[in-house]
């Protein structure tokens, strides 16, 4: 996702003084999706496009689509299972990460 | 300008006013509190505008300056002895995150037992934490060595924390006669502060994230080799301040020590005597000398192998004990800058000066006809001067 | 300013002031509550961060989550890094130096607020600063692997008060931090639950607009160190509430205030049972537990009624 040095080509001279980060957000380009094993996935059908998953997703990775149904961003998913638990019309399932 | 009469701590104070400090973090304790006490009241009636922040304890005090610092305000403290130690975590903190924070430290013995007397076992204490240590030796140097104490540690090129130590009580209480000098002199001197990269929502940083084993060991490279490159910059700013005041510091000074073959080494007040007993020396026909080291970190390395290279004995006052360790943490890191030199004097190390106890310039020319017979015949015992029994 | 009371999740703020890609546990409570937290507080905000799970997760160096201001230094001073923060915000805003005014946001675990950070929070209040304290408690030294804190609740085993032949696992009983901070007569003090997140978002914002100093007390669940499922710490967050164990309210000048009260509270079994840590405790314990939560919270009320 992103161009820079893997940690163990980064030199000493690389580091930035203090070991300071200029770049906002940056943590961005790790995939957390790799931790996952079950993933959810929404039933369009009972989705009621309220919102409460993307409120309680501790990764922030829910978003909205263009006609208003959330879904996971699965780069970022851990597949934690708070969103299908949560959901009020259980519109959310968690399944086994496919292979 | 005249001169006036001033406590080495009120004239440290009277700097950092004229450096028109932002921020104070405020903890007292003997023999520093006369430079809080005396900003407090420059705050309060309005002869320094400062945020002044009367801290709970020195950890928070550091604490505070660290982020007053980063967020891009100049920032001053003072302490001693066990303020110093409470501290010392948080040392390592200001300078691994290069942050250009001014302290006065007036030296004081380490507990226990208790003292609140001067020696220099609390800077020794310090010695590894990155900051940029220079040595007053009186009144005059208390107020110049921390002007250019802001100027060297916000320099671009720079960026570390500074200490600028001053004897407790000799130094911090003693009414010695000084110049202090105008604002317009200090503002040619010492440009507004402006840090790189503050705290700010229109530009936000990360400060003091955490590096795992493959990464600590690349940070601490970029640090060290920094702290090391700003001796030359030190060296600038001193004739930058000679410019300016018409008083020249020097990274190791001298005193009659041209043809010595012995030489004294001290740092802080002690030196003055030092001087008297090099006088009476002199006077009956000894060639003898003194130099003494200004600047203590980033250690000069080339000044000392310069200033001793022609003399055949060095003799090392060290004001602090290291316990069971090699003689005196100075004498060890004279020797230590020496070892790799084909042509080296023979190095004698004294403990002396310790917990406030005065050392007379008689002491010193025994140091010096003792430590001529030392460093001739080695040995590793610690000799301490003064000491009854 | 946000009116985080609107109850739609779908009208917040979209912006996410905590990146994903933070190395939080799957199910984190403590990482729901920062980024609820981190939405609510917007981006005009420096934070001092204490040693602890959430700086650990949200600044592995090259990298970072924040896309706000921010500093992490020590494990005990937060609060005095804000203060110092706080302190040349204000000069510098008087000199002109500095154009914003950012709010000045501590934050730090229950390990760096009940324990060893209490002494610079408590000098931070007395001096008066304009700042919030955010406290994220898991009821534990969490990051360092589940050690006891003194905001460790009664009959909780940790590893440091491990539940044995011969213990019951913590003895003591979760120091009453909202009630410390009551005491330093601080403008606004408020208990939070990442499970009712307009509850929590709503006192953000009032904390925000306080001027002087201001404390949040967030329960973050933690399936690591509580032992329970990552898919129920929200859930786990609503049973406290729901039971009485973490009543959720605040006080406003010294004015207390219960901003989520129920006509029965829940019995605390249903908050414990579901908990790894507490699964040793056996009946007459748990019993003790219940009358303690009904104790505090008839306090409470009484406080409230005043």
């Amino acid at each position: 996702m992103s161009a820079r040095k893997k940690d163990s080509e980064i030199t000493w001279q690389d580091i930035d003084i203090g070991a300071v980060i200029r770049t906002p957000g940056n943590a961005a380009e790790y995939k957390t999706g790799d931790w996952r094993s079950d993933k959810p996935t929404w039933n369009k059908d009972r989705c009621i496009k309220c919102g409460i998953c993307y409120l309680y997703c501790p990764e922030g990775c829910i978003r909205r689509d263009e006609k208003g149904f959330f879904e996971a961003d699965f780069y970022y998913c851990k597949g934690c299972g708070i969103c299908a638990r949560e959901c009020w019309t259980q519109a959310i399932t968690m399944g086994p990460e496919e292979q | 300008m005249a001169m006036v009469g001033m406590e080495g701590s009120l004239a440290m104070a009277e700097a950092a006013r004229l450096a028109n400090v932002d921020v104070v973090a405020a903890y007292p304790i003997t023999p520093q509190t006369h430079i809080v006490e005396r900003l407090a009241e420059m705050v309060a009636n309005g002869e320094l505008n400062a945020s002044y922040i009367p801290v709970e304890s020195e950890h928070s005090a550091m604490s505070a300056c660290l982020g007053s610092s980063a967020a891009g305000a100049r920032t001053f403290t003072a302490t001693a002895g066990q303020g110093l130690e409470l501290m010392h975590e948080v040392l390592y903190v200001a300078s691994g995150l290069r942050l250009p924070i001014v302290m006065g430290v007036a030296n004081r013995a380490l507990s226990c037992p208790l003292s609140v007397w001067g020696d220099h076992s609390d800077v020794m204490a310090v010695r590894d934490t990155g900051w940029i240590q220079v040595f007053a030796e009186n009144g005059q140097q208390a107020f110049d060595l921390t002007l250019c104490a802001f100027r060297i540690a916000e320099d671009p090129k720079v960026l570390f924390p500074v200490m600028v130590h001053i004897d407790g009580f000799h130094l911090s209480h003693v009414v010695e006669p000084l110049y202090l000098m105008e604002q317009e002199q200090v503002n040619s001197f010492l440009p507004p502060f402006s840090y790189p990269f503050p705290l700010d929502p229109d530009t936000p940083v990360t400060m003091g994230a955490f590096t795992v084993p493959i990464l600590y060991s690349e940070a601490r490279k970029s640090m060290e080799t920094a702290l090391r490159s700003t001796r030359v910059i030190i060296n600038h700013i001193f004739a930058d301040f000679a410019r300016v005041s018409g008083r020249q510091y020097s990274a190791v000074e001298q005193y009659r020590s041209d043809d010595a073959d012995t030489l004294l080494l001290t740092m802080g007040s002690y030196s003055q005597i030092a001087m008297d007993a090099v006088d009476q020396l002199r006077d009956r026909g000894e060639k003898v000398g003194l130099i003494r080291l200004r600047l203590w970190r980033p250690f000069p390395f080339d000044e000392l192998r310069q200033a001793v290279e022609n003399c055949q004995t060095l003799v090392v006052l060290d004001r602090c004990v290291s316990p069971a360790g090699p003689p005196g943490p100075v004498c060890s890191e004279v020797k230590a800058a020496l070892y790799s030199q084909k042509k080296r004097p023979n190095v004698a190390g004294f403990i002396g000066g310790l917990g406030g106890r005065d050392l007379t310039p008689a002491e010193f020319v025994q140091m010096v006809e003792r430590g001529r017979v030392i460093a001739a015949e080695g040995g590793e015992e610690i000799e301490m001067i003064g000491v009854r029994g | 300013m946000e009116n985080f009371a609107v109850f739609v999740p779908r009208l917040l703020p979209q912006q996410e002031y905590l990146a994903p890609g933070h190395r939080a546990c799957i199910g984190c409570g403590e990482a729901l509550a920062m980024r609820l937290v981190a939405k609510a507080l917007g981006r005009n905000v420096i934070v001092s961060n204490a040693t602890g799970c959430m700086e650990i997760i949200s600044t592995p160096y090259p990298t970072t989550s924040w896309r706000v201001p921010w500093i992490h230094t020590l494990f005990e001073n937060a609060s005095a890094v804000a203060a110092g923060i706080e302190a040349a915000v204000r000069i510098q805003n008087e000199k002109g130096t500095r154009k914003n005014t950012p709010k000045v946001v501590a934050m730090g675990g229950d390990g760096a607020t009940f324990d060893i950070g209490l002494q610079s929070l408590s000098g931070a209040w007395e001096r008066g600063h304009d700042f919030l304290y955010v406290c994220y408690d898991n009821e534990a030294y969490m990051n360092t692997g589940i050690q006891r804190s003194s905001a460790t609740p009664f009959g909780a085993a940790t590893t440091t008060s491990p539940a044995g032949k011969v213990s019951i696992g913590q003895t003591t009983a979760k120091k009453n931090m909202p009630a410390i901070a009551v005491a330093h007569d601080i403008p606004y003090v408020a208990t939070a639950c990442p499970s009712y997140p307009f509850d929590l978002m709503e006192k953000v914002s009032k904390a925000v607009a306080t001027r002087g100093p201001s404390y949040l007390h967030v329960l973050s669940p933690c399936p690591t160190g509580w032992r329970h499922g990552g898919d129920i710490s929200v859930k786990m967050g609503r049973l406290a509430v729901e039971t009485g164990a973490f009543p959720l309210f605040e006080v406003v000048n010294g004015k207390y205030r219960l901003t989520m009260d129920f006509p029965k509270l829940r019995p605390v079994k249903d908050y414990l049972t579901p908990q790894g840590r507490f699964r040793h405790l056996p009946k007459d314990e748990v019993e003790r537990i219940q009358q303690g939560v009904i104790r505090e919270y008839e306090k409470l009320k009484k406080k409230a009624e005043a």
